[in-house]
């Protein structure tokens, strides 16, 4: 392992990753990306892998649409060898009660300012698109046909793999136990498989990015949450679009390979770091996507497992600089959706950090908003 | 390595050979969860229950290493592939019996963890 980095990112998961990989892109000679475990290990390769424009706050519309940008065309920036499977066949978002039905409508005339081309349908017109939905009970739905998903280990492994080719360093198992500080500036990562020393460090590390935020005396006003998920046999193609509704609490997607994968967030669920599995999740996922979905009732749940998300008071990251901190540089508290959020956000980080103006303004995603008081609440979150 | 052996099914699910198999090992892969990841073995219908010790083997056998001390990856529920529309069923009669403590739960506690 290398003992000193021009920057140091902490974190094997895509956002990680993809801020290690852009910074090499960038001209930052040496980095060296730092995980304890494997990469993928955390909260990427958890996740329903969703990738979507449609969303209700400004902020959000704006970043999710620059990373579908990037990830059409990732494949052939990363020279990736295997597939990292996105597909743009749609998010079609379900609306079962007034609030939720209003709320869409609303997020739809935000998504037209941003140039996104949703649109809202009827439970008819959502049938015509999936017709294997069951409408009842639908009052409307929106759909934008350019969200769509990808597989998160293929992505996180290209991003590495490219990162790798361009010099950079991914060290497995090694997880960062202290972050050193001389006066007002970050010196030194120490990890348990040695010292790294190094001018800049990036927290991407997910559900554990609190701890790493203590590390440097950075309080972060975020928790974490476990969040189950299930994938079932491949069978043949069912639908196409990613099917979610707030008030169902649900999203499902059938990927490339023919499996679905759908999860459901439980608004119960206790803070904290479990992530172990419980079989009341797979009787109410099977309740409600039975219903919605008649075909699942003869496909067969392979495999289930829980994931974190790590969520911050208004459901937006946490991106940049954080004053009296010189050299630390954070891209936490995804709340859910890291994963789509990666490609833009490993851009934003690496112009930040070598000092150019970053190709979209995200000041206001600072941590220090939370102190101004200026939260932008998320209306659409599962 | 003759170019059938390369071609050896090991992960009958999801047809994975073992020549794909070596080449991630090769370019890093040490744990059973990388090798998973990046070639879909062991996340078939049946879980790696074949491939799963032959993989742990070709790692084992690339990095001069007992089998035992290669990460395995985590076992998780069903055990058996279980139909959505069966699970729905569960307690149908008495939908506010699940999640509770009567016995229904006790009865169903074999599909979790």
């Amino acid at each position: 392992m290398r003992g000193s980095a021009d920057a140091v990112v902490i974190g094997g998961g895509v956002s990680g990753a993809s801020i290690a990989y852009n910074l090499m892109k960038q001209g930052v000679g040496n980095v060296v990306l730092c995980e304890k475990d494997t990469f993928a290990n955390g909260s990427t390769g958890r996740c329903g892998a969703g990738v979507r424009e449609q969303w209700g706050a400004e902020a959000n519309v704006r970043i999710c649409k620059a990373a579908i940008d990037i990830f059409e065309n990732l494949q052939e920036e990363l020279e990736y060898e295997y597939d990292i499977e996105f597909v743009q066949k749609g998010y079609l978002m379900m609306a079962y009660t007034e609030k939720e039905w209003s709320q869409f409508q609303k997020n739809v005339e935000v998504q037209h300012k941003l140039g996104v081309n949703s649109r809202v349908c009827t439970p008819e017109e959502a049938k015509e698109i999936v017709p294997v939905l069951n409408t009842d009970g639908m009052l409307g739905a929106t759909y934008n046909a350019r969200d769509g998903h990808a597989n998160p280990f293929h992505t996180t492994n290209a991003y590495l793999k490219a990162f790798e080719r361009l010099g950079g360093e991914v060290n497995d198992f090694t997880e960062v136990i202290d972050i050193e500080k001389s006066g007002a500036k970050v010196t030194k990562v120490k990890t348990n498989r040695g010292d790294i020393s190094t001018p800049v460090v990036v927290n991407a590390a997910g559900p554990w990015a609190g701890p790493v935020a203590a590390m440097v005396g950075v309080a972060l006003p975020v928790y974490t949450e476990r969040h189950q998920i299930l994938v079932t046999e491949a069978v043949g193609r069912l639908f196409d679009p990613m099917l979610m509704s707030f008030s169902l609490g649900i999203y499902c997607q059938q990927t490339p390979h023919g499996s679905l994968v759908m999860g459901i967030g439980d608004p119960n669920e206790p803070k904290g770091y479990d992530i172990g599995q419980s079989w009341q999740f797979l009787k109410k996922m099977s309740d409600i996507m039975c219903k919605l979905v008649p075909p699942l009732k003869g496909i067969r749940v392979v495999r289930q497992w829980a994931g974190l998300y790590t969520i911050t008071p208004d459901a937006h990251p946490i991106l940049g600089t954080v004053p009296g901190v010189e050299g630390y540089y954070q891209a936490v508290g995804f709340s859910g959706h890291g994963f789509m959020l990666s490609p833009i956000v490993g851009r934003l980080l690496s112009e930040m950090i070598v000092g150019k103006e970053p190709s979209i303004d995200i000041s206001d995603l600072d941590l220090g908003r939370f102190e101004r008081g200026e939260l932008r609440v998320e209306p659409s979150v599962v | 390595m003759s170019r059938n052996e390369d071609d050896i099914i090991v992960c009958r699910c999801e047809d994975v050979t073992l020549g794909e198999i070596r080449k991630v090992i090769r370019e890093g892969a040490t744990t059973l969860d990388e090798v998973k990841r990046i070639t879909r073995a062991g996340m078939g219908p049946c879980q790696g229950r074949t491939c799963r010790l032959l993989v742990a083997g070709e790692i084992a056998k690339f990095l001069g290493k007992p089998v035992s001390e290669v990460l395995q990856s985590t076992y998780r529920p069903p055990f058996k592939p279980v139909k959505m529309g069966d699970l729905a069923e569960i307690c149908e009669a008495d939908e506010d019996c699940c999640g509770s403590d009567c016995g229904c739960k006790s009865e169903k506690e074999g599909v979790s963890q």
